[in-house]
Order: C-alpha cells, then sequence, then structure tokens
C-alpha cells in the first residue's frame, strides 16, 4: 500500500502563501513531516495560487526545494503538462505524473513523456465529458489507458488507473461504483495496472472526515487499491493502511508491524 | 516448438551477511564467508541468482558429546580437544566453518567459567583460519554471562554467536554491538516471531547485515515439512522486500537430525531399517538436503560422511 502524501499543495494556504513569496519554509515543513507520518511519495500540487503562465517555473522551483530536504519521490500533479515536464527534468528519483485522462490528445502527450523520464502515470477514468457514473464506463476509460500503455510500452506498475472517488455527501451513489471499478480494473491486464484514488475527496465537507476517509480506505484496500493520494499525518488513517497489508496477508504479521510500516 | 519458461519476478533479495573478519578487518581469520544475497528461490539459476553458496558449519564442542558412536568414531579422539577437532574438521572433513558449542558452561554440567569459555573460544580461533560460530549451553542466563566474556575476548574476530531469542535477547545483542559479531536470532518455529524479533534486534541498533536467524528446524520424518513451509514463506517475504525477514538462515541440522530414532536406533532394535551406520548419514545428509532446498545458508552438521554428501550436493546444485 503506497501513500502520496497530499499536503503540498497551493490549495492550502500556507502553500499557496509559499509559492507567492517564494519562501520555501512551509514546502519544506511538509515534505518532510508527510515522510515523517509515512508517505512513501509526496503529492506535489501549484493549485490556482500562482498564475497561469508562472507555473512552469513554479513547478520546477518546488521540486527543487522539497528534494533539498526530502528523499521521497514526486507525484507532479498538474493539469499544465509544459509544469510537469519542468518538474521531471529536475526529478531525481523516477516521479509520477498526475494525471492523465482517458484523451487521445492527453494520452499522446503524456505517455511519451513518461516513457522519456522513466515516470509512472495516473491514469483517470474521465475524458471531456467528464466522470462517469457507474463502474462499467469508468472500466471502459480504464480499459482505454491500458491499451495506451501497452501502445507506448509503459509497464503495467507505473500506470495507476484512478476511478475518481467523489464526495460522499454530494455524490453517494459514486461510492460503491468505485469500489467495483477497482475490482475490476484489476483484472484487465495481468500484470494489472495499479490503482490509486484521491481518498480525502471521498469526506469533502462533511462533519466526520477522518472516519469516512479510514472506513473507505479499508474498503477499496479489499477491491484493490493500491495507492492512495491521503493525509499522510492522519496516524489512525496509516495505521489502517499497515492493518490492511496484514489482513489481506501481504505482508507477513508481527506484533511491531505498525512501526515497520513506517520505517524505511 | 519452442517452450517458453515461465518466470517468476522478484522485486528483491535476501540480505548479505559477512562472516569473520580478516587482519585488515580487525581479526585473524584467514578468509571470510559471505552467505544470502540470493535474488530467487535456491538454485533457480535461471530465475535469479544465488549468490553465494551455502556453507557447512562442522560443529564442536568443548566436552565430549553424547553423540551416537557412528559419529563419534569417526571423528576420532581429537573429540577430547575441540581445538584439534576443530582443525580436523577444517583440514580432512572440509567444513567451511565450524561451529562451536559450549555445553561445558552448563551450570548443571561442567558449570565452565566465563573466563574458561573465553579460552576455549581462543584456542579454536587460533587452531583454524575459518570464521567461527559460538553458542553457549542450553541455560538462557548462563549463557548471558559467558557470551559477554567471549565477545570482549574475541573482539574484532565478527564471531557469529548465538543465541537471541523473543525473551532473552538484550545482553548478546549488545555484546554482538560493542565487540562487533554478528548475532544468530532464533524463534521457535514461528514465522511471525521471527520477525518481530528481528524488528526487536534492529531496534536496539544492530545492523540488519548483522543478524543471522535460526528458525529451528526439525529433522527428517519430525516435521521436516513445516519447518520447510516456515522457511519458504520468510525466503518469499525477503524477495517480495521485507527487510525484516531478508537474512540468510543457519539451520542446526546435525543436531535435529541425530535426535531422531531412525538416525540412532540399533538395526538389532529395527532389523527392517537397515544398516544404522549408513542410515545415521543418510538421515543427517537427507535433512540438510531437505533445508537447502528451501534456502537454508548455513548448515550446522555433525557426521563428517554426510558432511562428504552434502558437499556434492550443494556442488550439483550449483552447477560446479
Amino acid at each position: 500500500m503506497l501513500i502520496f502524501g497530499e499536503r503540498i499543495n497551493g490549495m492550502f494556504t500556507d502553500i499557496g502563501d509559499a509559492l507567492r513569496n517564494k519562501d520555501p519554509k512551509a514546502i519544506q515543513y511538509w515534505a518532510v513531516k508527510q515522510q515523517e507520518g509515512g508517505a512513501h511519495y509526496l503529492d506535489v500540487n501549484s493549485g490556482p495560487a500562482i498564475p497561469t503562465h508562472e507555473r512552469v517555473e513554479a513547478y520546477e522551483w518546488m521540486v527543487n526545494v522539497i528534494q533539498e530536504v526530502s528523499e521521497l519521490p514526486l507525484v507532479l500533479d498538474s493539469t499544465n503538462y509544459d509544469a510537469i515536464e519542468a518538474g521531471l527534468k529536475v526529478c531525481k528519483r523516477p516521479a509520477i505524473i498526475n494525471s492523465c485522462p482517458a484523451e487521445q490528445v492527453k494520452i499522446e502527450r503524456v505517455f511519451p513523456m513518461a516513457i522519456q523520464y522513466n515516470a509512472g502515470i495516473i491514469g483517470l477514468t474521465m475524458d471531456k465529458k467528464g466522470i462517469p457514473k457507474d463502474a462499467e464506463n469508468r472500466v471502459a476509460f480504464a480499459m482505454e489507458l491500458v491499451a495506451a500503455a501497452d501502445e507506448y510500452g509503459v509497464p503495467m506498475e507505473d500506470l495507476y488507473i484512478d476511478p475518481l472517488i467523489l464526495p460522499v455527501n454530494v455524490a453517494q451513489e459514486h461510492a460503491p461504483e468505485v469500489l467495483e471499478s477497482l475490482r475490476q480494473v484489476k483484472m484487465l491486464a495481468n500484470p494489472a495496472p495499479r490503482t490509486v484514488l484521491g481518498l480525502s475527496n471521498v469526506s469533502q465537507k462533511s462533519p466526520d472526515r477522518n472516519l469516512i476517509n479510514r472506513t473507505y480506505m479499508a474498503m477499496a484496500v479489499a477491491c484493490g487499491l493500491d495507492a492512495a493520494i491521503m493525509d499522510a499525518n492522519d496516524d489512525d488513517l496509516v495505521d489502517v493502511a499497515a492493518t490492511t497489508q496484514i489482513l489481506l496477508n501481504r505482508s507477513i504479521y508481527a506484533d511491531s508491524y505498525l512501526k515497520v510500516f513506517r520505517a524505511r | 516448438m519452442s517452450v517458453t519458461l515461465v518466470k517468476e519476478k522478484y522485486s528483491s533479495k535476501v540480505g548479505e551477511v559477512v562472516l569473520g573478519a580478516t587482519a585488515e578487518q580487525g581479526g585473524t581469520r584467514t578468509s571470510t564467508i559471505t552467505v544470502g544475497g540470493d535474488s530467487a528461490l535456491p538454485f533457480l539459476h535461471f530465475e535469479g541468482e544465488t549468490k553465494n553458496r551455502p556453507v557447512i558449519a562442522m560443529e564442536v564442542t568443548d566436552v565430549v558429546p553424547s553423540w551416537p558412536d557412528t559419529i563419534k568414531n569417526r571423528i576420532g579422539d581429537v573429540i577430547n580437544d575441540p581445538a584439534a577437532w576443530a582443525k580436523k574438521c577444517v583440514d580432512d572433513f572440509g567444513a567451511d566453518l565450524i561451529y562451536l558449542k559450549l555445553d561445558g558452561a552448563d551450570p548443571e554440567g561442567e558449570n565452565r567459567s566465563p573466563e574458561d569459555c573465553a579460552r576455549i573460544v581462543k584456542d579454536v580461533l587460533a587452531a583454524v583460519g575459518v570464521p567461527l560460530i559460538v553458542e553457549g549451553c542450553d541455560d538462557g542466563e548462563k549463557n548471558n554471562e559467558i557470551m559477554a566474556v567471549i565477545a570482549e575476548a574475541a573482539a574484532g574476530e565478527n564471531l557469529l554467536i548465538g543465541i537471541a531469542e523473543q525473551d532473552n535477547y538484550k545482553s548478546i545483542t549488545a555484546a554482538a554491538m560493542v565487540h562487533k559479531h554478528t548475532l544468530i536470532a532464533r524463534s521457535p518455529l514461528d514465522i511471525n516471531i521471527c520477525k518481530q524479533l528481528n524488528i526487536l534486534i534492529n531496534e536496539m541498533g544492530l545492523p540488519l547485515n548483522k543478524i543471522v536467524i535460526d528458525p529451528t528446524v526439525a529433522g527428517l520424518g519430525f516435521g521436516i515439512e513445516y519447518v520447510y513451509s516456515i522457511m519458504e514463506r520468510a525466503r518469499l517475504g525477503a524477495l517480495a522486500n521485507d527487510k525484516m525477514l531478508s537474512m540468510p538462515i543457519i539451520c542446526t541440522v546435525g543436531h535435529e537430525a541425530n535426535r531422531c530414532k531412525e538416525a540412532y536406533a540399533s538395526v538389532e532394535e529395527f532389523p527392517g531399517w537397515g544398516d544404522l551406520a549408513d542410515r545415521s548419514v543418510l538421515w543427517e545428509a537427507v535433512t540438510a538436503s531437505g533445508v537447502l532446498q528451501v534456502g537454508a545458508s548455513i548448515l550446522v552438521m555433525r557426521n563428517p560422511a554426510a558432511v562428504s554428501i552434502v558437499k556434492k550436493n550443494i556442488a550439483d546444485m550449483m552447477g560446479d
């Protein structure tokens, strides 16, 4: 189970301010803190804090200041592929591109770039028309992404299918469809592609966010979830991730398994 | 029509551990031994590397052992002298290293002092140039006393010392850390305790490449299948990057095989079982060959004739 720490995102005030003021402190603080919490990768998203034309430069700066303090590989999270490419150029370790929808134009931009920089890809099960309501259409998009990976020579272990979870308080019917999608995606290829979710999205604007996140994680992992973009500093959530690996017999039990999960 | 082999692909490999230390490394050994490092299940050379060949440590005790005469006769008079016995094991029987068991320390037996035990260790070190494994008696408390003194007396030799167990690991782990030795972590045929003990020892500060796993084995006919499944689980864990199970494995084959009735009961008692001399050799050799197939890196053996057979088996499996 891979944890992608979500906190370095311009949507958060401290990160937004850091970007506007070119002050790396908050970014570096969260890089270290998320690593300590149990993150395996750090998601990096400049968000709307920076005007579009400055994003390429901002991205390169973010990657550099994070790498000054953390050894963790990065998940480059942007809709601006030039910004992602600028980040990939300075990444010291193989990164993951977040993300690419099932749209031919974007596939043609992202997949060759992933090969060039030895990067992974998060493939979204959506196209221009948006997110499907049911599992069937999500899996159809996943199939297109798997076929693209095959065509461009991206190994299945580097393709992370994201079946896109929506907030349960406004789009409750999506939660079970996403679980079903996870199950089916795992049967699309052998070896199967990996899977990922932006987990915190499920609990947006609900009062019991942590409980919803934890519960959904346990359910999703049982259905085939391999990675989550999530709050790496919610200790209970990280504990759930560790425990799923024990209960699915993926990691051999020892009394100190929680500690071992965090140690690297 | 050509046939494509189905190959497993593993993400990690077994850790490597070095035993012994030469003069440049702070010891007095003429050579060191490296075990582990495999990147596939044992001897599946087409799937991955069996990097370091398994080795045989021959068992030497500081008091004349209560072993069957079939073994003692092969060893001969040197059985009264641990240093001479060790030398014969290396020179005549081809032992890769020596496993010295200090049964004389037992409070219910000779009750030898820690200093006496340390002297015996030094004698054996002086007699042979190969790396040395040193284990105490069957009394945990006494072992803590003797191993602290032995570890200090042989500081820098990078002995493989034992035994650390879940309820008694701190003292010997500290001794290994301070005096730069490698440690045997023994668990009672339990994969979860095996992993937990490695975690506990590592938390004290001993690096993972200074630990060797003793999963506890059983002789042929006395639960070797269970041993096999535990060792296989540990090995698959190591290959799947479970760092806390990735250490090389030591198996006390001679001890376990020769506890089996089939290895010592006379032909008069069981006429259908055949000649004891052959049977005893085969029981130990087959037990050893069994655990080799699931990843034993160090075989602790007793019978020189069995050692000879297993050495040939290792050479065959390595494709020599």
